[in-house]
């Protein structure tokens, strides 16, 4: 019962927001083992073993990186490739749990990270929906109320939502994942380079989408590498490099310093090509 | 706020995600997120069903035909190779083959299919947190539903051979779920191997066809070769289907030995293999 008495504790301080934070992030770090190779086999791994060589490296992906995120607020993550983005917020939504450290998140988490992920090609868009929301862990009722609104949002052309999934264009992808994404009722929203796909009225209607729910007290993450969006749909920031955080503060200002940051280092990469 | 309408019990709005002890996660949640979320598996399998087409009226019929050819087909190699003209009874010999190889080709359907599900889950996996062990027993569910039909099949042999008709055969299902809990396990070990290794699927469909031949489905459990009858035992199948086939094609109760090492077997098998499981479902979502 006990479980049941915080979350009735966890409505309440919801419904005054900024009463605690929706995401607590202590002293994260965290590391894992992969391989590089595109598809590791067994026989593969004998060859290699035979030679002595390991394909098999560590990867510290987030280093010690805390922060906390107020009910509400829209936080952008910004950084280069490979900084660490995607991995924090695998970890925050439960995929990826940390090496070090301790992770709290107060409400429903839900994910869109890296587009047309979550899907299974061979099933119609409307199995996939059923089943993203049951893996979601909603029930079978919940999913069909939510269907006829993921539906409409997405405005896919009549028919398609029966019809399997390769048959889609990737900007269908898109807008299906992403309506998927939105409406399974979050408190958490993470979006991972959302907006990168679909056409321009799409990004209009999602970034639309994305507003009202910050409007609406959800927490949204926003991982993205255009900075127009983060300037205006956060209202938080946060620069991540190589696994720490670099610097947290209002987007503008965090956006001004990663930009420099950049231009230094892309200075140099002009210079070295010029040679 | 809606968001908190859906079951708590399931989910609790509070989340806490910390380093797995021992390289497990905590269990009690874990196993409640499980339970919890069973419809998901549930549904996963029927829509791979539909995909297959298995629930159209040929999709069916050939679930039948496949495993009664395969049966045939069996029952000639031995007939031949066996030199069986002096069998004494072919009808309970067919009826044996036709038990065993049932069963042996759903355990070797959960095996197959639940190897795959981790891989074939990938997208899934990367874009959600949930107990992955879901994927390899949605994956059992459908070899189940796809056995299921056999058993009519198996019936009608039954009766046209006159096999034996009494009251244990009713015991016959115990070892059907000793079968189900042993396959799960082992489609759980080769589901976690299967991320690191690509092409243990290309090596499963040859393990399969040896383990076939060293359990007692093309030959009676007790006619078992005179060099192998030393260490026959330690296959664990020769007990779960030297069981089940006891109980259901003969009608006669099982050695005990048979039952002891039946139940070990099950409850060894999804131990270590969900163990295993657990043990390696953190890194799925970063090696696939």
């Amino acid at each position: 019962m006990s479980s049941l008495s915080v979350s009735e504790a966890e409505k309440k301080t919801m419904s005054n927001v900024d009463a605690s934070p929706a995401v607590k992030v202590q002293d994260v770090s965290i590391t894992y083992r992969t391989t590089f190779e595109r598809v590791p086999t067994f026989k593969t791994a004998i060859v290699r073993f035979g030679r002595g060589e390991r394909a098999v490296r560590e990867v510290k992906a987030v280093q010690n990186v805390s922060f906390d995120v107020a009910h509400g607020s829209a936080i952008g993550i910004i950084g280069a490739n490979g900084a660490g983005k995607s991995t924090l917020l695998r970890a925050i939504a439960g995929i990826l749990p940390p090496t070090t450290g301790r992770i709290e998140v107060h409400g429903r988490v839900s994910t869109l990270l890296s587009l047309g992920v979550g899907f299974n090609a061979q099933l119609s868009g409307k199995e996939n929906v059923v089943l993203g929301g049951l893996a979601a862990g909603l029930t079978r009722k919940q999913v069909q109320e939510r269907f006829e609104e993921i539906e409409d949002f997405a405005e896919l052309e009549k028919g398609f939502m029966e019809m399997p999934m390769r048959t889609y264009s990737s900007g269908m992808f898109a807008r299906v994942a992403f309506a998927v994404a939105v409406h399974m009722d979050p408190d958490i929203l993470m979006i991972d380079e959302a907006l990168s796909a679909g056409d321009a009225k799409f990004k209009t209607k999602a970034a639309d989408k994305m507003k009202e729910l910050a409007t609406n007290s959800r927490t949204m993450f926003l991982v993205s590498h255009a900075m127009s969006s983060v300037r205006e749909l956060c209202n938080d920031c946060i620069w991540i490099d190589k696994g720490k955080v670099m610097m947290r503060g209002e987007p503008k200002e965090v956006i001004d310093a990663y930009t420099h940051f950049l231009k230094v280092g892309a200075d140099k990469a002009v210079s070295l090509e010029d040679l | 706020m809606n968001a908190t309408s859906v079951d708590e019990a399931f989910n609790p709005s509070v989340h806490v995600y910390e380093p797995h002890k021992a390289g497990l996660p905590p269990l009690r949640p874990y196993f409640k997120a499980l339970w919890g979320r069973r419809v998901f598996a549930a549904e996963m399998s029927r829509s791979g069903i539909r995909a297959a087409n298995t629930n159209t009226f040929f999709g069916q019929i050939w679930l039948v035909i496949n495993p009664l050819l395969l049966a045939g087909v069996y029952y000639l190699l031995t007939d031949i190779i066996g030199g069986a003209s002096g069998r004494p009874n072919s009808g309970a010999a067919f009826a044996h083959l036709c038990g065993g190889l049932f069963a042996f080709y759903y355990f070797q359907g959960a095996v197959t299919t639940g190897a795959g599900s981790v891989v074939g889950g990938g997208k899934l996996l990367m874009n959600m947190a949930f107990p992955r062990m879901l994927l390899p027993l949605s994956a059992l569910r459908t070899a189940f539903f796809r056995f299921l039909p056999t058993m009519g099949v198996y019936a009608v042999i039954h009766l046209v051979t006159k096999q034996p008709l009494h009251w244990v055969m009713l015991l016959a299902p115990v070892f059907l779920i000793l079968l189900t809990m042993f396959a799960a396990g082992i489609s759980m070990i080769f589901a976690a191997v299967q991320v690191y290794f690509r092409d243990t699927s290309s090596f499963l469909p040859y393990l399969m066809r040896i383990w076939l031949y060293l359990s007692p489905v093309l030959w009676f459990a007790e006619q078992a070769p005179k060099k192998f009858q030393a260490f026959i035992q330690y296959n664990p199948l020769y007990s779960l289907l030297g069981g089940w086939t006891d109980l259901l094609v003969r009608a006669k109760m099982p050695d005990a030995e048979l039952w002891i090492g039946g139940v070990a077997w099950a409850v060894a098998a999804l131990l270590v293999g969900s163990f295993f499981f657990m043990s390696r479902e953190r890194e799925f979502a970063v090696r696939l």
